[in-house]
């Protein structure tokens, strides 16, 4: 058993599971934004505000948003063990993707709740 | 034929080096590679590496050719050439001893790591213990690993974490153990791959399948433990 404590979750499974889990949504919200563009070529401000302040566009947003964080805060944690063989290297990249994620995350839910 | 080969004496060389040599193969024959390795050896005696049962059993004889790992006993010089030249390397990630000669001290530590055997709480019986052909069945493909460090070797996960990545020989074997009706340690075995490492550090690429010199499949052992960890867990 190797001990980490800079993972997501851990554990070798929660973070794989997790990692696939956040593809999934990944997959659906980037299916369902083009179809959307798709089916409305004429798109208008209004239609498109209205999208977005429906709940379960916030929800599924916001879902989103968490599960960017979390896929690509695992996925450049392995690149970082990976690649980066100086601990103070490795700690300053894993601080910074985690700094950026958070900046991310707080930027993003002040755009669709227009805070 | 042209022979391009590794060369490192660390007692000697600043650095490693490949040296060419060019060869006279006998007409009508697909000699191994070894055959031309043991031909070389006795115009050049200092060529080093490792070699035994020349029949791709014992697998020490693992090295890359031509880019390709694989066992040179049992590999055809028109498999491994290409345009006319053989370019033999040792098998990458692990530290040479000498030419084509690896130090496999880590692989072995991951091998260890696994605890590559039966463990049975329950008093032995008189004779054996017994299990029935479908038990048996699903040790196929598992049992049959030489340990040439091949697949490992292959591996970019276990050239880049060879101390925490348990690589795909170690963990076929793993699942030749989780997958073996007799042992009864499956649950300590699953929570000890259990990190971000040991087994999740595999990311499907196929390397160790393709050049595994047996036919097996460690991605295939490696998705099962997966699978066994994720019933354990949820």
């Amino acid at each position: 058993m190797v001990t980490q404590i800079t993972s997501f979750g851990r554990s070798g499974l929660y973070d794989w599971m997790m990692q696939r889990v956040s593809a999934i949504v990944l997959s659906l919200y980037t299916v369902f934004i083009i179809g959307y563009l798709l089916l409305n070529p004429d798109l208008t401000y209004d239609q498109w505000s209205t999208l977005f302040e429906a709940t379960w566009m916030r929800i599924f947003s916001l879902m989103v948003l968490l599960s960017i964080g979390m896929h690509s805060w695992i996925g450049l944690w392995s690149i970082s063990t990976d690649y980066l063989k100086a601990t103070g290297v490795r700690f300053f990249f894993q601080s910074l993707c985690g700094l950026v994620m958070f900046i991310y995350i707080v930027w993003g839910v002040q755009v669709l709740w227009g805070l | 034929m042209l022979v391009s080969i590794y060369r490192y004496n660390p007692e000697k060389d600043d650095a490693p080096y490949m040296q060419d040599y060019q060869i006279e193969l006998p007409a009508g024959k697909d000699l191994m590679v070894l055959d031309v390795l043991n031909l070389l050896k006795a115009k050049d005696t200092t060529i080093s590496y490792r070699r035994s049962c020349r029949e791709g059993v014992c697998g020490s004889d693992g090295m890359n050719m031509s880019g390709k790992n694989g066992l040179a006993c049992i590999t055809p010089v028109s498999e491994a050439a290409k345009n006319g030249k053989l370019v033999l390397r040792p098998l990458p990630g692990l530290p040479v001893v000498r030419d084509l000669v690896i130090d496999m001290g880590q692989f072995y530590k991951q091998y260890e790591k696994i605890r590559p055997y039966l463990i049975n709480d329950a008093p032995a019986p008189a004779i054996e213990r017994l299990q029935t052909p479908e038990e048996r069945e699903k040790l196929d493909g598992l049992y049959e690993c030489i340990l040439c460090a091949c697949c490992s070797t292959a591996c970019p996960s276990f050239w880049w974490n060879p101390d925490k990545f348990i690589g795909p020989s170690g963990l076929l074997q793993a699942y030749r153990f989780l997958a073996d009706s007799r042992d009864t340690a499956t649950q300590d075995r699953l929570g000890e791959l259990d990190d971000p490492f040991s087994v999740f550090r595999c990311h499907g690429i196929m390397n160790c399948v393709s050049v595994c010199p047996k036919g097996l499949n460690p991605t295939k052992a490696i998705g099962n433990i997966r699978t066994m960890l994720l019933q354990r867990a949820t």
